[in-house]
């Protein structure tokens, strides 16, 4: 009898691997407009929002920072939004599985934006288009960084604009 | 007391991280001597018939770059012979990143068969004095009365991912207006791209 027991085990462990898997992270398509909307009606939240790319190696290596912000307790209240700007095409062939692979936590977009002439320039002057970037905004304040973050970094930049 | 010298830590380091500014057009383009792929040392004068360069910052790398490999190789087919070669530098350090020694740029020129140089940066300081800050980064430089002046900063063309038909080929409208004598519409473009490898300091 020790053997299908063992088949059992297995197969419930598999099985809920594959629950788990299921009910892995979505990945939103969202515009300008719609990212400025969510902001605007945010409020008093600090919004830490990071341009990445599954293909951008300093961008995966950072996000762990990011979904830390989630998890740690802090007298400002933060929202995290990872925003690929993966091309449309790797949607569903690149970044849902990293998203699924990585459990990240955090919400995860793909931007809905073709035109880089535009995007880059509406979402920040400043930016060159070169990933990572993340952008911080509470109410009117706001702050782009074109770099790699440090966990203490990011903390820094938060609590600056407060 | 440890969390003050961890805020003054994290200052000092977040204001190390140096800006950089880069060139546009209208500006003089630097010239340089670096070493290529085959140990010769290259400058603008190395092409004396030039009418001026498409001075690439591309890497081994970076997706972005590995994308336009072809199409770089294809400009300097197209527009060499008409007086406009590449010049392909490398500006990432390859401590930062080892995929972009110069052993591997060797490789790399030798498997794609480049036809152009592809240029060592040693301590990164010609990617400095432009202000490089991404992979590809694109200066077009024109030989005038006044010396080498950088006419147009910015991408290759807006289709990184080579699906769009009706692209536009900046790179090219801007080889074609200098080729007919006339001033490019065109001075500067964006695009994602890698960030260029800086040393850690």
């Amino acid at each position: 009898m020790k053997i299908p027991i063992a088949r059992i085990c297995i197969l419930t462990i598999f099985i809920i691997s594959l629950n788990d898997v299921s009910m892995g992270q979505e990945v939103s398509l969202i515009s300008i407009d719609q990212m400025n909307k969510r902001i605007a009606d945010g409020k008093d939240t600090t919004y830490v929002i990071n341009f990445w790319a599954t293909w951008c190696l300093p961008c995966v290596k950072e996000l762990p920072h990011f979904e830390k912000l989630n998890t740690e307790g802090s007298q400002v209240k933060v929202k995290v939004l990872l925003v690929s700007v993966d091309y449309l095409s790797k949607l569903n062939e690149a970044v849902i599985p990293y998203v699924k692979s990585r459990k990240l936590k955090s919400e995860v977009f793909l931007l809905n934006e073709k035109d880089q002439q535009q995007y880059i320039d509406r979402i920040d002057k400043n930016w060159s288009g070169t990933i990572p970037a993340t952008l911080f905004i509470k109410k009117d304040q706001r702050k782009f960084e074109e770099k790699e973050f440090t966990y203490g970094e990011l903390l820094f930049v938060i609590h600056s604009i407060k | 007391m440890k969390k003050l010298i961890a805020i003054i830590l994290t200052l000092i380091c977040y204001n190390l991280q140096a800006q950089v500014t880069t060139l546009t057009a209208g500006q003089p383009a630097p010239d340089f001597n670096l070493k290529n792929v085959d140990n010769k040392d290259i400058s603008f004068a190395s092409f004396s018939d030039a009418k001026g360069y498409l001075l690439v910052f591309t890497c081994n790398t970076c997706p972005v770059s590995k994308a336009y490999e072809q199409r770089i190789i294809d400009l300097n087919n197209k527009f060499a012979s008409a007086g406009y070669p590449v010049i392909a530098v490398n500006p990432n350090d390859p401590d930062a990143s080892r995929g972009d020694s110069f052993e591997k740029m060797q490789d790399l020129a030798k498997s794609k068969k480049y036809p152009f140089p592809y240029l060592y940066d040693n301590g990164q300081t010609i990617t400095n004095l432009y202000g490089a800050r991404n992979t590809p980064h694109l200066f077009i430089v024109s030989k005038t009365d006044k010396g080498n002046m950088i006419v147009y900063t910015g991408a290759i063309d807006n289709d990184p991912e080579e699906t769009n038909g009706s692209a536009t080929k900046y790179a090219e409208q801007v080889i074609s207006a200098l080729i007919k004598g006339e001033k490019p519409s065109l001075t500067s473009t964006k695009a994602i791209g890698c960030t260029v490898k800086r040393r850690a300091r």
